[in-house]
């Protein structure tokens, strides 16, 4: 695969659309042969970041919009994925290993920590009250680099 | 996406067996099923079988440690099995494991809480 593809899908902000964010993005990735290790990856940090926009940008209000951007360069697979919601106070803070903001719902604090393991680049950009957009990169070697 | 809950006694343990997808919009299955068999039945322990779970992601996390949280309330314990490699990845990342144990099958799973209970 050369040159650069790159798909655009903003959808309703409820939970059912979490499996459907994942689905696409998995659909789209798939040009680039990744393992199911990486796929799996893949789904993963979608979905962490579809429910932060769902759960904390928009705080469950169905009416909000979350946009996924992906594109691919080569051997880079990026992904964007932004709310235009109530954005977070504190970065670093979030960012934290077992940090929620919402205990109350059983969060487990997990979600930046997953998205920055399962990525090889990690990039949060959020303003208070104006959303927040996570930027983030991995790379799918291709096989046959590998088994030469 | 879906996801089913199959819940089965076994003496004092109450097994569940998930199928499916977990994450934020199926969370709340997990829950009340869970909360309502342990609540409601007369189990002291947990295995939480997770061998036809296709997916999981942080928010399976955290409903898995609420009800931990609750089984050992009560007295009980709560163990996995049968997780695969994506699963438990994310075990090993958030740290579970280490209040967790985690056996190869259902039955292994059974037998390791047979002696304490």
């Amino acid at each position: 695969m050369t040159g650069h593809n790159f798909m655009k899908l903003s959808f309703a902000a409820r939970s059912e659309n979490e499996g459907f964010a994942r689905v696409a993005v998995a659909a789209f990735v798939a040009q680039l042969d990744p393992t199911m290790e990486q796929l799996d990856e893949i789904k993963t940090v979608v979905s962490e970041a579809v429910t932060n926009a769902i759960i904390h940008g928009y705080d469950q209000q169905p009416d909000g919009i979350v946009t996924i951007e992906a594109s691919i360069d080569g051997e880079w697979f990026s992904l964007t994925v932004s709310d235009e919601g109530s954005g977070i106070e504190d970065l670093e803070l979030a960012r934290q290993p077992l940090y929620t903001s919402r205990p109350e719902l059983e969060r487990s604090g997990m979600g930046f920590t997953i998205m920055e393991n399962f990525m090889d680049e990690f990039e949060a950009e959020s303003v208070p009250g104006g959303g927040t957009r996570l930027m983030m990169k991995k790379r799918i070697p291709s096989k046959k680099v590998m088994f030469n | 996406m879906s996801l089913q809950v199959e819940l089965e006694q076994h003496r004092n343990v109450l097994v569940v067996r998930l199928k499916g997808e977990l994450d934020h919009h199926t969370a709340d299955v997990v829950r009340f099923k869970m909360e309502d068999a342990i609540l409601r039945g007369r189990c002291d322990h947990v295995v939480l079988n997770l061998k036809e779970l296709k997916f999981m992601d942080s928010s399976g996390l955290g409903v898995i440690l609420g009800r931990y949280k609750l089984v050992k309330s009560r007295g009980g314990k709560m163990v996995v099995c049968d997780a695969n490699a994506s699963v438990k990845r994310l075990f090993e990342l958030s740290g579970l494991f280490k209040i967790l144990s985690l056996h190869e099958s259902e039955r292994l799973a059974l037998a390791s809480l047979e002696v304490v209970s």
